[in-house]
């Protein structure tokens, strides 16, 4: 029988097996396993703290040898710097988050427009050798990227998108509109193709159909798959550091990076900015974490 | 007016043919069946007469207009599908209103219009709720509701009461004549039930394999089956098919029985046969001028009558008998055969032999 998407997007947390027995309900952890996990956290944590720690440091608490964990005295100026530069004004950094936002805001939401009818129409067309077209389209995404750098650069710079945004959109958009296809076809795929059918016989056209009556159900898969494509274009180093030069126009990752590499490395500027990078995509998935677990478990179950 | 044709119907998924020249014509106003087992290609049907199916040959004809290349809103019908299709997001107050919203009427209009059709169907406390909150009961009277709100050219409906349970079902049964009646309205409804058929229809067309195999009404479908698909397809219990031959004025059996010679059958002599006997032609209570021996093999008690199993040479042949007959499996009877009312089938093309003489 069909799923409605209402019933299998739960509100509470989805979980596709029952939890092994040996998992007790409660306080049911073993020592052991609260001493593993807790190694474990410590490691996977501990870049992230000497970041943050980093960021709020003065230059010479950086330096000290040996570290100091706690008692060094906090700046905010570090953060200040990421966005004001020396001689007032905007900094360099500033723009480059800027062009970060606008590259990553517009790629996602171009891949979105036009992953999400395409994949809408792969689910519910007849479309004619519609296995091979799909898995040309998942083909693309078998290399790793970096393997058409070079190629993609030698074309940019004969039609003159070298050091210019919409050049790293365009790329961004194309990586990111098979992921888009893939994923959402998915969610159309568990939205029962009778509701447009209703609609049709309502008196609606077929577009009015999918628009009313489909897209509001697809909601938390959108949300799921945007986050996935932001989160690419926003990481994005290979691409941004190869096609883009000037300051006005460079996208964070290679500006941060840029930081490094002179006679004296400003950590705390380096490492300020690398949590005013993270942050937004952190707070983002956050924000959509209850339909990024339910639309990738939904995604996942085939019918 | 309300007219539903369809031409040669033709449709096929990859190498399956779906529908294969299916030609019906609905009258305005009646309540036109499409029986057939799963995979006849029965919804298939609907669909395409409302425009959701593409199809490979054929048209479809409404009101007398081609209306083949028309898309659904154009159509002006009505659907109610098998799993209702009610919109999860919207209240049942909008899941009615929807086919009147889609037509732009006003607020006003689509009050009045839902108020009346909930009442109709008795719906009224359910209004603000969903779909999620519905029975499946209730479920089927919103779908129906849905259709029920505008006055289309035609109804159609896809197996409907499948989902319901049998009280239910007997219920919305005779509520769906009553509604068919007080609208005057053409229905086309497909199901699977030939109970629902023989009861609902004023006509009914016999699908299988996406061919037509009978139009006719209930009585006649019931009573001259074309085919000896048909006849085996529609009655409960099904009916019983004898293999046999003509000699003389005889009707000989493949097991070694005889029978006289039905009046009615022009069957040359040694052409393959097969008798056709349903189970309440046949009776192990009373005598007839005609009868097959037997011996007893089950007994399947049904509260208002008991199916007696009787085999004859290797075929079981299905008898109806009162709830009160007894007998033990192995035991030596005879059963009376009504002549009048068997059907001769050619054993080899499966068609009915019984109209020419009758």
């Amino acid at each position: 029988m069909a799923v409605s998407v209402n019933e299998a997007v739960s509100p509470g947390p989805v979980r596709d097996h029952p939890p092994p027995a040996r998992r007790r309900s409660g306080r049911g952890r073993t020592v052991l396993e609260v001493a593993l996990l807790t190694v474990l956290a410590v490691v996977m944590l501990f870049p992230v703290l000497w970041m943050i720690e980093t960021s709020i440091k003065e230059n010479r608490d950086v330096y000290a040898v040996p570290a100091k964990f706690f008692d060094f005295k906090v700046t905010l100026d570090h953060y200040r710097d990421v966005f004001v530069a020396s001689g007032g004004g905007r900094s360099t950094l500033s723009v480059s988050f800027l062009n970060s936002v606008i590259v990553a805001g517009v790629s996602t939401v171009l891949a979105t427009v036009l992953g999400v009818p395409a994949a809408w129409a792969y689910s519910r067309f007849a479309v004619r050798a519609k296995k091979d077209q799909l898995f040309f389209i998942l083909s693309t995404r078998f290399m790793p990227p970096v393997v058409v750098v070079i190629p993609i650069f030698l074309m940019y710079r004969q039609v003159g998108l070298i050091d210019n945004a919409l050049g790293l959109i365009l790329i961004y958009t194309a990586f990111n509109v098979p992921f888009t296809i893939w994923m959402m076809k998915g969610f159309v795929d568990e939205v029962p193709a009778e509701y447009e059918d209703a609609a049709m016989l309502d008196g609606y056209t077929r577009l009015q159909a999918f628009r009313k009556f489909t897209l509001p159900l697809l909601v938390p898969g959108i949300a799921a798959t945007a986050v996935f494509a932001l989160i690419f274009s926003w990481n994005e180093f290979v691409f941004a550091i190869f096609l883009t030069s000037s300051d006005d126009v460079r996208t964070a990752p290679p500006a941060i990076a840029g930081l490094i590499g002179g006679t004296t490395v400003d950590w705390g500027l380096v490492a300020a900015s690398s949590v005013v990078f993270a942050l937004p995509v952190l707070v983002f998935a956050y924000l959509v974490r209850k339909h990024l677990v339910a639309g990738v478990t939904l995604g996942a179950v085939r019918r | 007016m309300g007219t539903v044709a369809t031409h040669g119907l033709g449709k096929s998924f990859g190498k399956v043919q779906a529908l294969d020249g299916v030609t019906l014509d609905v009258p305005d106003g009646s309540f036109f069946v499409v029986l057939g087992p799963s995979g006849a290609g029965k919804t298939t049907t609907l669909r395409a007469i409302a425009g959701l199916e593409k199809l490979d040959a054929g048209s479809v004809h409404l009101d007398g207009r081609d209306a083949t290349g028309d898309p659904p809103a154009a159509r002006d019908l009505a659907m109610v599908f098998q799993n209702y299709a009610l919109y999860p997001r919207h209240t049942v107050y909008e899941n009615i209103a929807s086919p009147l919203r889609a037509r732009h009427c006003s607020s006003s209009e689509i009050a009045a219009a839902v108020e009346r059709i909930s009442s109709l169907l008795h719906i009224e406390r359910l209004l603000r709720r969903r779909p999620a909150q519905l029975s499946g009961g209730e479920m089927q009277r919103v779908a129906l509701a849905r259709a029920l709100v505008r006055s289309p050219r035609a109804f159609l409906m896809d197996e409907p009461l499948t989902n319901l349970d049998l009280k239910l079902r007997v219920e919305m049964r005779t509520e769906l004549t009553r509604i068919h009646r007080s609208l005057g309205a053409t229905f086309v409804y497909v199901t699977n039930d030939q109970v629902e058929a023989l009861s609902m229809a004023d006509q009914v067309a016999v699908l299988r394999e996406g061919r037509v195999q009978q139009v006719g009404t209930p009585t006649e479908v019931y009573e001259r089956p074309a085919n000896q698909w048909v006849a085996g397809f529609v009655g409960s219990p099904p009916i019983s098919l004898l293999a046999c031959h003509a000699e003389g004025d005889r009707l000989v059996g493949a097991e070694g029985w005889t029978l006289p010679r039905p009046r009615w059958t022009t069957a040359e002599d040694g052409r393959p046969l097969l008798l056709g006997l349903r189970a309440e032609d046949l009776s192990v209570e009373r005598r007839g001028n005609a009868s097959l021996p037997g011996e007893l093999y089950g007994l399947e008690p049904l509260g208002d009558r008991t199916v007696v199993d009787v085999r004859v040479g290797t075929e079981i042949l299905k008898v109806k008998a009162r709830p009160t007959v007894t007998g033990t499996p192995g035991e030596r009877l005879l059963v009376a055969v009504d002549l009048d009312r068997a059907h001769l089938f050619d054993a080899g093309t499966g068609l009915s032999l019984s109209e020419a003489g009758r």
